[in-house]
């Protein structure tokens, strides 16, 4: 019995895990978060069966998550009004999963002859068609406002009513765990193996007698159906809908989760998932330019490490495998390296912090708090401290890069002598 | 008959600054492989630049100095990120302008706050040129008209006629060829970015004054430049041209028709009763759909020829 169970025990103990989590964060704001971040791993996880696994890079898959929320809570609101006949609330993610791959279907058939930038391109242009839909067919979509729904509908099975949050966490809990796991066994199928194919190299795909145009479009429907049971969620979690969830910002922001956490490995859009949600609550409240340091991470994870949060681990697997004492010896230069980036960064914030401060919240009074600490964003004494920590990041990380580089080179070339003399 | 004369006037008008922003993208596009997300943004930047630069020297002056500073700021971007993207690919390189996208955002925001800004019609322009019974052409709206036909046939002639127009149409196809024959393909590729991103901030410059310089602008714009060149056909000027020329028409005709299919059935002489629903949909005017139609040229562009009106591979 164990024996079965052995391939399968990481996810048995993530699921126990994620069971537990609201056990110990009680309170109704990590309730919410939690729940916020299942919907999106699902999303984020979908997004990626384009981006990582199929090489589509997708401005508007918004489109299928925001689609499928807006039927689902036409849906709720049918049933609530009992023009609708019951259907059971835990189920309406399937619903929104043929919405989405109905959609999918359509928009995947015409714009998918092509992967790369035309692709993208074509894809921002069905966003924006589908957003400007949005404030047209008020009927349907109620323009800027949006539709409130209720999910309190019909009998209450087994006295589960899904008004409380916590039943709506473990409605998105289950279904996290069975889609995941689905698109999980999907990369393993010969089908995930084709579309990565197709991805790295099309035209060899093409030569052994693969339609390149049928694979990225079956890739694209499986993944606006994940898109939409994820977009059912969201309906159902927030018991509203606004167009801004069909927007190209709802497709950036999806996009961001995906590659800043890891587009190439399938635990990096989870990450980024779980990550992006944390902060994006948390700090948005703290400071008006998160929207800035979200775009110069983004950038500059494209510029510097284009696998990802995931990449940078998965770079060290090779190393842990071989020789553990090899990877405790990189801890030492790494830490240098990143304390030199972050005195850097401390600098930068505590600029962009007042530099916001001065154009957007005071002209007059000075005293802000950063980290923690009160300055005066008046005073040329903070301007230099500042300035300072960036200088000081720049010098130092000119002396510890090329350390951390050093030794990383090192362990990566003993892990390749050592496997040569296997 | 006025009124289509003025339509098409306005048409035209929206038309070449459209034409003045997709040329620059569709010219990076065809060269470099480069799909630039943020070209809007340049737009965007070449309106406030020329806000500030106005409020304090000038209009004129600003016409000149606002696209020459967006120019260098394009050629930075270029030369000291873009090059380190490159060896990723073409989607690393859309990747990273789409996060220069909010980059330059949020710095607009920071800079000059999150309304929109006074910046004006200069008052040495601002009056009515003519008037052709009863309408109106504003004589700003004809010096901008007029600066970007002398623009397109500026860059028409520079690209087909000097020796620099040469290389750099060399270099969009082959670029070994050209840097073995002794030039610096880089800095080549580096001049061309800066050049598109110069026609994007003079295209801001002119048009920030009428259509409102704010942060959202470059959001507004961006998608329906990336429609016209695929519309147009990628890396093709003369497709960019008529693309931008037949959106910029469609979209203020279609803003100022009032028909609807309801309508047309009763001029026809019939009466129809349907229930609610079909009710809304039919009696929608065309002035309500106007902000999808580019996209849905773009559609029937896709399904009818993948490859636009002038392009030469399929998208």
């Amino acid at each position: 019995m164990l024996n079965i169970l052995k391939p399968f025990s990481t996810w048995i103990i993530i699921a126990a895990i994620a069971a537990a989590l609201p056990l110990i964060f009680e309170s109704s704001f990590a309730l919410t978060l939690l729940s916020k971040m299942g919907v999106l791993i699902i999303f984020t996880v979908a997004y990626n069966m384009l981006l990582g696994q199929g090489g589509m890079l997708s401005f508007g898959h918004a489109i299928y998550f925001g689609l499928a929320g807006y039927a689902s809570i036409h849906i709720l609101n049918g049933i609530g009004e009992e023009t609708l006949p019951y259907f059971p609330t835990v189920l309406f993610p399937l619903i929104g999963a043929i919405v989405g791959l109905f959609f999918g279907s359509i928009v995947g058939y015409v714009s998918t002859r092509r992967a790369g930038t035309a692709f993208a391109m074509i894809s921002l242009g069905f966003c924006e068609m589908v957003t400007a839909m949005t404030l047209i067919f008020v009927i349907f979509f109620n323009g800027e406002d949006g539709i409130q729904t209720d999910r309190m509908v019909g009998p209450e099975p087994f006295g589960v009513s899904f008004g409380p949050q916590i039943e709506v966490y473990y409605l998105i809990l289950f279904w996290v765990l069975l889609t995941v796991a689905l698109m999980y066994i999907i990369t393993k199928t010969p089908f995930g193996r084709m579309s990565n194919a197709v991805r790295d190299n099309p035209e060899r795909a093409a030569f052994i007698g693969y339609s390149v145009r049928r694979v990225r479009w079956q890739a694209f429907a499986l993944s606006s159906m994940f898109a939409g049971a994820a977009g059912s969620l969201h309906a159902i979690n927030y018991e509203h809908i606004g167009f801004e969830s069909v927007s190209v910002v709802q497709s950036g922001a999806v996009l961001f989760m995906a590659f800043i956490g890891g587009a190439g490995h399938f635990l990096g859009p989870i990450i980024g998932a779980i990550g992006l949600t944390y902060l994006d609550s948390t700090l948005a409240d703290i400071t008006e330019a998160w929207l800035l340091y979200l775009g110069l991470t983004f950038s500059g994870i494209v510029m510097f490490a284009p696998g990802g949060l995931a990449g940078l681990i998965v770079m060290h697997g090779p190393i842990a495998r071989t020789n553990k004492n090899l990877l405790f010896s990189l801890i030492k230069p790494y830490l240098l390296a990143i304390g030199s980036v972050i005195t850097g960064l401390l600098g930068l914030i505590g600029i962009i912090e007042m530099l916001y401060f001065r154009s957007l919240i005071s002209k007059g009074e000075g005293e802000i708090i950063i980290f923690w600490t009160e300055f005066n964003a008046n005073g040329i004494l903070s301007w230099l401290i500042f300035i300072g920590l960036i200088l000081l990041g720049i010098f130092l990380s000119k002396r510890t890069f090329p350390v951390a580089k050093e030794s990383w080179d090192n362990a990566i070339s003993v892990v390749k002598t050592e496997i040569s003399n296997e | 008959m006025d009124v289509i004369l003025f339509t098409v006037f306005n048409g035209l008008l929206y038309g070449m600054l459209l034409f003045m922003l997709s040329s620059g993208l569709t010219l990076i596009f065809g060269m470099m492989g480069v799909l630039n997300f943020a070209h809007a943004s340049f737009f965007m930047l070449g309106a406030y630049f020329a806000y500030q630069i106005s409020k304090y020297i000038g209009f004129v002056p600003a016409l000149f100095i606002a696209p020459l500073i967006v120019a260098v700021c394009g050629a930075m971007v270029e030369k000291y990120a873009l090059r380190r993207v490159h060896k990723f690919g073409h989607v690393a390189e859309l990747l990273f302008t789409f996060g220069l996208f909010y980059i330059i955002e949020e710095l607009v925001q920071m800079v000059w706050g999150k309304v929109p800004v006074g910046y004006h019609v200069p008052e040495f322009l601002d009056f009515t040129l003519f008037s052709m019974s009863g309408m109106g052409y504003q004589a700003y709206a004809m010096f901008t008209l007029l600066v970007s036909i002398a623009i397109f046939f500026a860059l028409f002639s520079v690209l087909t006629k000097t020796r620099a127009g040469l290389i750099i149409q060399a270099a969009l196809t082959h670029p070994e060829i050209v840097s073995s024959l002794g030039h610096n393909v880089p800095r080549v590729f580096m001049a061309v970015f800066g050049l598109g991103c110069a026609l994007a901030g003079l295209a801001g410059v002119l048009a920030g004054n009428t259509l409102g310089t704010e942060p959202s602008m470059a959001l507004s714009l961006g998608p329906i430049v990336f429609v016209v060149i695929v519309v147009g056909g990628l890396g093709s000027l003369k497709g960019a041209l008529v693309a931008s020329i037949l959106i910029g028409v469609l979209q203020t005709t279609a803003i100022s028709l009032d028909l609807s299919i309801n309508s047309l059935i009763e001029t026809l002489g019939f009466a129809v009763d349907l229930e609610s629903l079909w009710h809304i949909l039919i009696d929608l005017t065309i002035s309500q759909v106007a902000p999808i139609l580019p996209y849905l040229l773009l559609v029937v562009m896709l399904i009818v020829r993948p490859r636009g009106l002038f392009g030469n591979r399929d998208v």
